[in-house]
């Protein structure tokens, strides 16, 4: 018999704590709408997804009324389409990052991922073409969303390819700057990206993944923060079991709707996502379960270790909650999307330097940076390049999906609105790092990638 | 299948009538009910059987929903799975 009190624990949950099920993510394989001619390209492709997708939005929407767990984001990731779109120039690719656009609203998503390239050892001629296509296919789509990744434990870091993204992502600012610079908030660049992340804008679906499948991406910031509080005066052993009771009861309600999504709709259930992804909602921080942990401002000494903390234990807790776990499993710590992140940035507790620091304990990167609108391309390049080192050679993932605003200045603040948040315009170092980036060619892959 | 019906929100009288009423006129079977009042607050756990029921379950969580409004009360309905799955190894 269920007991009273558990009941009443999971209503609290929900109804306070903002427990969610963050995304469910369909990932549909592209290879087989490659074709040698652009139009019958478009036309697989678009094919292809709205007849995979047909029923998820429905399907899910059914499962969030009958279990009553909000599921907030239903989501399409696919092929990276720089291995199908051999036959296309530039403009080819914006076309086709149309006809994502096109399927995605006609399924009714609110994202799609996978207007990605894989470039972390060299180009081919038709990635670079892809790669030139990101700033306009962003600026003339509205749920596209693109990610790179440039390096990996495996290869080193592509450091061309480094060099081109902060150009693009400077570009994607310029086309976007009558909305914010919004582009840069759907684009993601990469070290170590995981092949079956449920969580935009970074998600794509692998070459080694089925043809179709159902990932899912669990949140509660919220209710990790509320069992934190209840640790007050508690040593760090009580803390992180408690943090590990919590993440696997959060996880245990993703792996169910994952389960379920995917028997309904016939598809693989692909992984869980174990990840704390807070919103901009009261209640819903990252950096208020660091501070409910003692610290009197997310920034402070001690953040790197408390994030550490957290995001192991959430890692343990949801592992054991779920038959397959992937994508990247872990704390986010985006600074727009999240209440206590601005409140730490802009109270002055909360630097670039200290979020990199971060970054090399948390599951992802910097995220959701804005920095000001004349920061050059080559300082971008080279924020990209630490964080890859840090990926590199720590063997995690690491990501930067950073905006540098048109027309704004340090202490200036960004409005995207909705999940995206806002963000403070965050200062930079004053020094250059051009000829550091102009270098060109690879960073060598670390010695203890030579694992055979 | 089951469903679990929680209520809670402000105590008043009638608040297990008008509830089991509506379970009554769309064919939820009762299993088992638990309820306690902290202070002014009211707090009630039902188990319901939803095999025979003459709507659609999400019609169903619809209507009890409304009438939690109409009362002060919130009440929420879900499948017992999400229960099982959270509290239950």
């Amino acid at each position: 018999m269920l007991n009273f009190s558990d009941i009443l624990e999971t209503v609290n949950m929900i109804d306070r704590e903002h427990l969610d099920v963050r995304t469910v993510t369909m990932g549909i394989s592209l290879l087989d709408c490659a074709s040698d001619s652009p139009d019958k390209l478009y036309t697989r492709v678009y094919d292809k997804i709205t007849s995979c997708a047909k029923e998820l939005v429905p399907t899910v929407n059914a499962i969030e009324k009958e279990y009553g767990i909000p599921i907030i984001h239903k989501r399409v990731s696919v092929t990276p389409v720089s291995l199908i779109g051999g036959c296309l120039d530039c403009d080819g690719y914006v076309r086709l990052a149309e006809t994502l656009d096109r399927a995605a609203h006609s399924v009714g998503i609110n994202f799609i991922g996978g207007f990605s390239a894989l470039v972390q050892k060299g180009m081919t001629r038709t990635e670079r073409v892809m790669l030139d296509a990101i700033p306009q296919a962003l600026a003339s789509t509205q749920l596209v969303c693109s990610s790179v990744n440039v390096g990996s434990t495996k290869s080193g870091i592509n450091m061309d390819a480094v060099m081109i993204m902060g150009e693009k992502i400077k570009q994607a600012a310029y086309l976007t700057r009558d909305d914010s610079s919004i582009g840069c908030a759907k684009l993601v660049v990469f070290a170590n990206v995981p092949e079956d992340n449920p969580f935009m804008a970074g998600a794509f679906h692998g070459v080694g993944e089925a043809e179709c499948c159902i990932n899912v991406g669990v949140s509660g910031p919220g209710v990790v923060a509320q069992a934190v509080k209840g640790c007050k005066g508690r040593d760090f052993s009580y803390l992180a079991e408690t943090i590990k009771k919590t993440a696997f009861k959060i996880t245990r309600m993703g792996q169910l709707v994952a389960a379920e999504a995917s028997q309904r709709l016939g598809v693989d259930f692909g992984i869980v996502d174990l990840s704390l992804a807070p919103t901009p909602a009261v209640g819903d921080s990252v950096a208020d379960i660091l501070e409910a942990m003692g610290l009197e401002r997310c920034g402070t000494h001690g953040t790197t270790a408390a994030l550490a903390l957290l995001n192991d234990a959430v890692k343990k807790g949801g592992s054991m909650a779920s038959s397959h776990v992937g994508g990247l499993s872990g704390a986010f710590i985006p600074v727009s999307e999240d209440r206590g992140m601005i409140e730490a940035v802009e109270t002055g507790a909360l630097t670039i330097e200290k979020l990199e620091a971060m970054t090399s304990v948390c599951s992802v990167g910097l995220d959701m940076i804005a920095v000001p609108g004349s920061t050059s391309a080559k300082t971008i390049s080279a924020i990209i390049a630490d964080e890859a080192a840090i990926g590199v050679i720590n063997g995690k993932t690491t990501a930067v999906r950073i905006i540098p605003a048109y027309g704004k200045e340090a202490g200036d603040s960004v409005e995207f609105g909705g999940l995206l948040g806002r963000a403070p315009v965050m200062k930079l170092s004053a020094f250059g790092s051009d000829e550091f980036i102009e270098r060109g060619g690879r960073i060598p892959a670390p010695i203890h990638s030579l694992r055979n | 299948m089951n469903a679990v019906i929680t209520v809670t929100g402000k105590d008043s009288m009638g608040i297990i009538a008008k509830v089991s009423t509506k379970c009554f006129e769309y064919g939820a079977n009762i299993v088992d009910v638990s309820q306690s009042v902290m202070r002014e607050y009211f707090a009630m756990m039902m188990l319901v059987e939803i095999d025979a029921l003459t709507i659609g379950f999400g019609d169903f969580v619809d209507v009890l929903k409304k009438l939690g409004e109409d009362n002060g009360l919130t009440i929420h309905t879900m499948h017992e799975d999400i229960f099982n799955s959270m509290h239950r190894i």
